[in-house]
């Protein structure tokens, strides 16, 4: 059975890379919904925003994709506080975060998602860049350029997440600002800022999540959606707002979904990631490593 | 009002309804008036849930295309009177809510909303994959055009059938309002825990709500294979039930049974309009700039402009 050597061997090597990807698709959620408790379900639409502002940098400018997301990256800064500050006013002041606050960040996916479709149509759009094509070769395993660069990628962002989370004051204010507001105010320091400055940063995630979408995948407004099940998946599955537990989880899924794909056929992917959504909330919500 | 007088209303509200239909004597005002009336018994099964216990469900185009697609399958393996469908739609999606229910809703009211908003692409994925009710290719129906009843054309019958459902749900969620159930189901929304420490059987209560909601959007989405004669995943799964479904109930109020009426009526005669003058996206683009709109200025809805200002001290259920 060598031939079923060969075919695991590639889906569990390229479902690591794509895990590696999916975390960087998942960073954003890990913050707004795993630290600072904002259901923020819109997240997938506006890293199809980031995909689609790659896209035109790519196509018109003949830019490099993963540059552009770079470029992008402050107008999504202000984009996520300009939500934050909205959604801080209107909900989380007046406590209706549960009903109002869902169904706010549920119109705006859908206003994102209908204007992406307005101005783009709904045909699919790709980039182009050295790095797609081109696979690296160690025997019988392959590892695509395109699935690497974005893993890669993906990891570093997490990397310069992580340090600025636990180095910073700021980064220390954003982990404590959902465990206790309070004691935050004590420490001299305004939980409203801090959840305005966490919320902007997950949000800027978000154009560098959309760029490596878009290398990964021809994408169409509304591919945003085939990703909530797994970001909230990976996210839950993590131990909400943990970096760590959620690469794991995020590489679980990428090997769990490739496996799936490679041998059930790829039209049934997208339910892998409901299955695992669905054991963790009814076995062990609280996450792989989440605290009890 | 007492419930069976309120239903006598209903009941003329709904007659003089189709006689003006019938007055119109178009059968486009039928197919209107048909979508109309499935957003009022789709918005009011919502408010069922989000509204009386506070919990959101997303995962409406999978209640819906449960309903339909049981009829697809019906359809093709036993055919039966579609009154009959329905009973069997509401039934199959009513325990699909039951069992994604229990399976969430022991948790935060947030993983319950993201489990539907997950289950809705999931559920798309198996019927996609089921060739059975026609995969992505999807499925013709193919409609009597006339029926037995009263010599009606098929879409009047369709259009009567969803009226009658219309008056159902909506006498089912006034009843439920001013019940015991609908009681506990408010001490859930205002505070859950004090109602779980009161002794108020609060998963008992959730899993009821559930069950009803998912049970109506199930019966809704029964006659839509004979509505549009050709059903396919993309379609019956669209992303525009979910939000429309939401939309209404939070524009109109989601206090009452009212708000989701008017919710429904509105926006649903809008987007009627809308789609016919302008196109179909913009209009989905209005009533998503609507939504946003009413949750931030808006919180209680068109009822709350004319209820009667709260004292200081809050409200007795």
């Amino acid at each position: 059975m060598d031939l079923s050597f060969d075919l695991w061997g590639n889906a569990l090597v390229s479902g690591l890379l794509l895990g590696g990807f999916y975390a960087a698709v998942t960073v954003g959620v890990s913050i707004s919904f795993g630290m600072l408790d904002i259901v923020n379900i819109a997240h997938p639409a506006f890293i199809l925003l980031g995909s689609y502002i790659a896209y035109i940098a790519n196509s018109v400018l003949g830019m490099d994709p993963l540059f552009a997301a770079f470029i992008a990256m402050p107008a999504f800064y202000y984009l996520g506080v300009a939500i934050y500050h909205v959604y801080d006013v209107s909900f989380e002041r007046r406590g209706d975060t549960a009903l109002r606050g869902l169904s706010f960040f549920f119109g705006l996916l859908f206003i994102t998602e209908v204007l992406l479709i307005l101005a783009f149509g709904v045909d699919y759009r790709l980039v182009e860049a050295v790095y797609i094509g081109p696979t690296l070769r160690f025997g019988v395993i392959d590892l695509p350029w395109r699935l690497l660069v974005p893993a890669l990628v993906s990891l570093a962002m997490l990397g310069v997440l992580q340090i600025y989370l636990s180095r910073t004051f700021i980064g220390r204010a954003i982990q404590a600002v959902a465990q206790d507001p309070l004691a935050l105010r004590m420490m001299a320091a305004d939980p409203s800022r801090i959840k305005r400055i966490a919320f902007g940063l997950s949000i800027a995630t978000a154009s560098l999540g959309g760029a490596v979408l878009i290398i990964i995948q021809p994408i169409e407004p509304s591919v945003g959606r085939d990703y909530i099940g797994r970001i909230f998946a990976i996210c839950v599955m993590g131990g909400l707002g943990s970096f760590p537990g959620m690469l794991l989880a995020a590489f679980m899924l990428g090997i769990a979904e490739n496996v799936t794909a490679t041998f059930f056929g790829p039209s049934w992917a997208p339910a892998v990631s409901f299955g695992f959504l669905l054991l963790t909330l009814a076995v062990r919500p609280s996450g792989m490593f989440g605290r009890q | 009002m007492k419930n069976p007088l309120f239903i006598v209303w209903l009941i003329v509200a709904a007659a003089v309804t189709f006689a003006a239909a019938r007055l119109i004597d178009n059968s486009y005002a039928f197919f209107a008036g048909y979508v109309v009336l499935q957003y009022i018994v789709l918005a009011t099964a919502w408010n069922i849930l989000g509204g009386y216990t506070g919990y959101v469900n997303f995962g409406i185009p999978a209640f819906f295309a449960i309903g339909a697609y049981s009829s697809v399958v019906l359809h093709k393996l036993v055919p039966m009177p579609l009154p009959l469908m329905i009973v069997v739609g509401g039934v199959a999606s009513g325990l699909a809510g039951l069992g994604t229910g229990y399976l969430t809703l022991r948790l935060r009211g947030t993983f319950f909303s993201i489990a539907t908003l997950a289950m809705a692409v999931v559920m798309q994925t198996l019927i996609t994959n089921w060739t059975f009710v026609g995969g992505s290719r999807g499925a013709y129906m193919i409609r009597p055009a006339a029926t037995p009843y009263f010599g009606l054309d098929y879409i009047q019958y369709l259009f009567l059938i969803m009226l009658a459902l219309s008056v159902i749900a909506v006498a089912v969620a006034r009843a439920i309002e001013h019940s015991r159930l609908g009681y506990g189901f408010a001490t859930i929304r205002d505070d859950e825990l004090a109602a779980e420490a009161s002794g108020v059987p609060t998963l008992k209560l959730k899993l009821i709500a559930c069950t009803l909601s998912g049970g109506f959007m199930g019966m809704a989405g029964a006659p839509l294979p004979y509505y549009v004669t050709y059903l396919d995943p993309a379609s019956a799964f669209s992303l525009s039930y979910a939000v429309n479904t939401i939309a209404m109930p939070l524009i109109g109020g989601t206090a009452s049974w009212l708000g989701p009426v008017i919710g429904a009526i509105l926006i649903g005669t809008l987007q009627q309009v809308a789609t016919v003058t302008i196109s179909s996206a913009l209009s989905l683009l209005i009533v998503g700039l609507m939504l946003v709109g009413f949750v931030i200025m808006a919180p209680k809805g068109i009822i709350g402009w004319f209820a009667p200002k709260e004292k200081a001290g809050g409200r007795v259920p």
